[in-house]
């Protein structure tokens, strides 16, 4: 990954928070119809200080706090996109996204369709997701698999620091409601900053790193682990590739197809519990669309399904860790452990 | 309780109530036939008892205001303007519809007259109302947007969360709470510990009253009132309009609920029947007929027109989900 950057030409080293900030202040300052509201965006400056000065620099009427309403609130995004204007949402975390569903499913995502393509909906909302930091059963969901079950939404995974600067320009201008994770666990993550965000699309997966013998596909706060485990395969002699899902609503099927059709062997990594897992999404689409380039069953590395621990140690187990996707990769090969 | 039962009306604005009244009512009788006869499907729900609210309010909205409703909303669809013939055809499931077929009598759509729906989800539609405004707010536009839902709504945490943060943002939001005592089968003093529904809106500093939506000009004077005071700039006002629907909830609804002569009583109260008495000497019989005529002529006209609708093709099966020419 880290070649890959050099080769893009590394202009600035930042962090994956101060990349979302920069991409916040730019659609701010570019657009008047764009404005942010959640809570804690305004006077606090964010729960994970993502918004950190952009109401002194933007004001109260366009860095907006709210009560903790998140229906209300995810829903005047709605109103406020049907109205013209073109507002990014905060949800603290998607643990609290679950109080706004009713408006998110019934409403942001159905009224195009119910109202015979008359009215669309240019929302923006960003949500904190994952695990990873000790916050418990119910600070610590990866419910991107859920949202990406929804028709009417986009749903996007920026796992690095191009992504964080360069994906909310093309959300929001999409016509259509564009919902993104954002890994609590990569906030403080820091690298270089390319010119690859400029030009970031919201349609396609990408290869982070090039490989031959399997495809670890992924996305969101778990490409890291699988880049080490890529690492730590090749050290076995093992060539993987890790492609990125990026966007998970809608798959870029092609990009996962023709990685597959290329190793012959899958291990998809989710940090959601496998049952009805968005890895079990991607499992099915390989075996629908190169069931006969494969040379093995794909493998899943997913959490463990349980409510998350408090324990590190607990927690650590639950999680997909380097060890497994190695050990996934390893049986593709025929290389059991 | 606002009443104004010994106000002046003239010919014309009579007539022009009566007219909106008896539209409402009879494409609402018109759809049971042709529920009856399997023309129209899914579920339905009819605003027949409650049509003086629709009357009196959408008469204080503009052309630039905005209309947030509920899934009883054929009334409100008619009389913000959207054409009969298109919501006829919309429940016919034809592309010709207001909805291209897509929605159904629940889910009336049009951009035309700032018509955002037609929701199926209870308090569901207070939170986009609340948007609506406040967009208008931030782009310096003197609208309103009406919101339309029922008492049940109240119960829900939305109407909650809605009034506190249209008080709070001084939103210029109408909420015309429909109280017609039942949610579906659940009457309000049994699902509410303060069944004073205006107080609650008050109680979030949102200025409330309660009216008599049996009575069009009480709801015409009140709605007029309330939503200059939101136009002018002051903050979200809210009605509570006190009235009783005479059908079931929906086609599927036995009605175990509530007495016969419980239905009877507030009949008496027809708010057509009221209106006319209240007429008496301005409007005559002839005029009834010719009222009654040209809204025969234009459901006619309507069902004609959803009866030659065309079924949107199959293959278009999947549009709408995401905007067309998007990436």
């Amino acid at each position: 990954m880290t070649a890959v950057r050099e080769e893009a030409g590394a202009v600035d080293t930042t962090t994956y928070r101060d990349a979302m900030r920069d991409a916040l202040r730019d659609a701010l300052r570019d657009d008047e119809r764009v404005f942010l509201m959640g809570e804690d965006v305004g006077r606090y400056g964010g729960c994970f200080a993502v918004s950190m000065g952009l109401l002194e620099e933007f004001g109260p009427e366009r860095v907006r706090d709210t009560p903790l309403s998140e229906s209300a609130f995810v829903g005047a995004g709605i109103g406020a996109a049907l109205g013209g204007l073109r507002p990014i949402v905060e949800i603290m975390t998607v643990n609290f996204s679950l109080l706004a569903l009713d408006q998110i499913m019934n409403n942001a995502a159905t009224l195009l369709h119910m109202s015979g393509g008359q009215f669309n909906v240019p929302l923006v909302i960003r949500m904190t997701t994952g695990a990873g930091r000790q916050l418990a059963a119910q600070h610590s969901h990866s419910l991107e698999g859920w949202y990406t079950h929804i028709p009417g939404i986009k749903v996007l995974a920026p796992a690095t620091i191009d992504d964080a600067r360069g994906m909310l320009r093309p959300a929001l201008d999409d016509p259509d409601p564009v919902l993104i994770f954002e890994h609590g666990s990569l906030y403080n993550a820091s690298g270089p900053l390319t010119g690859e965000w400029r030009t970031c699309d919201i349609a396609h997966a990408a290869v982070r790193r090039p490989g031959d013998d399997v495809t670890l596909l992924t996305y969101g706060g778990t490409l890291g682990v699988t880049l080490d485990a890529a690492e730590a395969l090749a050290q076995h002699g093992i060539d993987a590739e890790v492609v990125d899902l990026r966007v998970l609503r809608p798959l870029d099927d092609a990009t996962i197809i023709d990685s597959v059709a290329r190793t012959h062997r899958a291990v998809v990594v989710d940090e959601g519990w496998r049952t009805l897992s968005l890895a079990a999404e991607v499992s099915a689409r390989i075996m629908e669309q190169a069931f006969w380039e494969l040379d093995a069953p794909v493998e899943r590395v997913c959490s463990a399904e349980v409510p998350m621990p408090y324990a590190r140690h607990l927690e650590q187990a639950a999680l997909p860790q380097p060890a497994a996707i190695v050990a996934a990769a390893r049986r593709t090969v025929g290389r059991d452990g | 309780m606002s009443t104004v039962t010994d106000a002046p009306v003239t010919r014309d604005h009579a007539l022009a109530l009566l007219r909106d009244m008896v539209r409402v009512r009879r494409f609402e009788e018109r759809c049971v036939e042709l529920y009856s006869e399997a023309r129209i499907r899914g579920f339905m729900h009819l605003y027949i008892g409650e049509e003086a609210i629709a009357t009196g309010v959408m008469r204080a909205l503009t052309p630039d205001d905005a209309v947030v409703a509920t899934y009883r909303e054929h009334g409100h669809a008619l009389l913000r303007g959207v054409a009969a013939r298109a919501v006829m055809a919309e429940m016919f499931g034809v592309v010709e519809g207001c909805s291209r077929g897509r929605g159904g009598s629940m889910h009336l759509f049009d951009a035309a007259t700032r018509f955002y729906g037609g929701n199926a989800i209870v308090g569901g539609g207070l939170p986009i109302a609340i948007g609506l405004a406040l967009a208008d707010r931030l782009a310096g536009r003197a609208r309103v947007t009406a919101c339309f839902f029922g008492e049940g709504a109240v119960a829900e945490g939305e109407f909650h969360e809605c009034m506190n943060l249209a008080a709070l943002w001084q939103l210029p939001v109408l909420f015309c709470c429909e109280n017609n005592l039942y949610a579906m089968g659940t009457a309000l003093s049994r699902s509410e510990s303060e069944t004073d529904v205006a107080l609650k809106a008050t109680s979030y500093e949102v200025p409330a009253w309660p009216v008599d939506g049996m009575d069009v000009l009480a709801v015409e004077s009140a709605a007029a009132r309330a939503a200059d005071a939101v136009r002018n700039g002051g903050g979200p006002h809210f009605l509570e309009l006190r009235t009783y629907r005479f059908r079931a909830h929906s086609m599927y609804d036995p009605e175990r609920y509530r007495s016969k002569d419980e239905v009877e009583e507030w009949k008496r109260r027809d708010p057509i029947a009221l209106f006319l008495a209240r007429c008496d000497g301005v409007v005559d019989e002839t005029d009834m007929t010719t009222i009654e005529e040209d809204v025969a002529a234009e459901i006619d006209d309507a069902i004609a027109f959803a009866d030659a609708g065309s079924p949107e093709p199959i293959e278009d099966l999947t549009r709408f989900v995401y905007s067309e020419g998007a990436a």
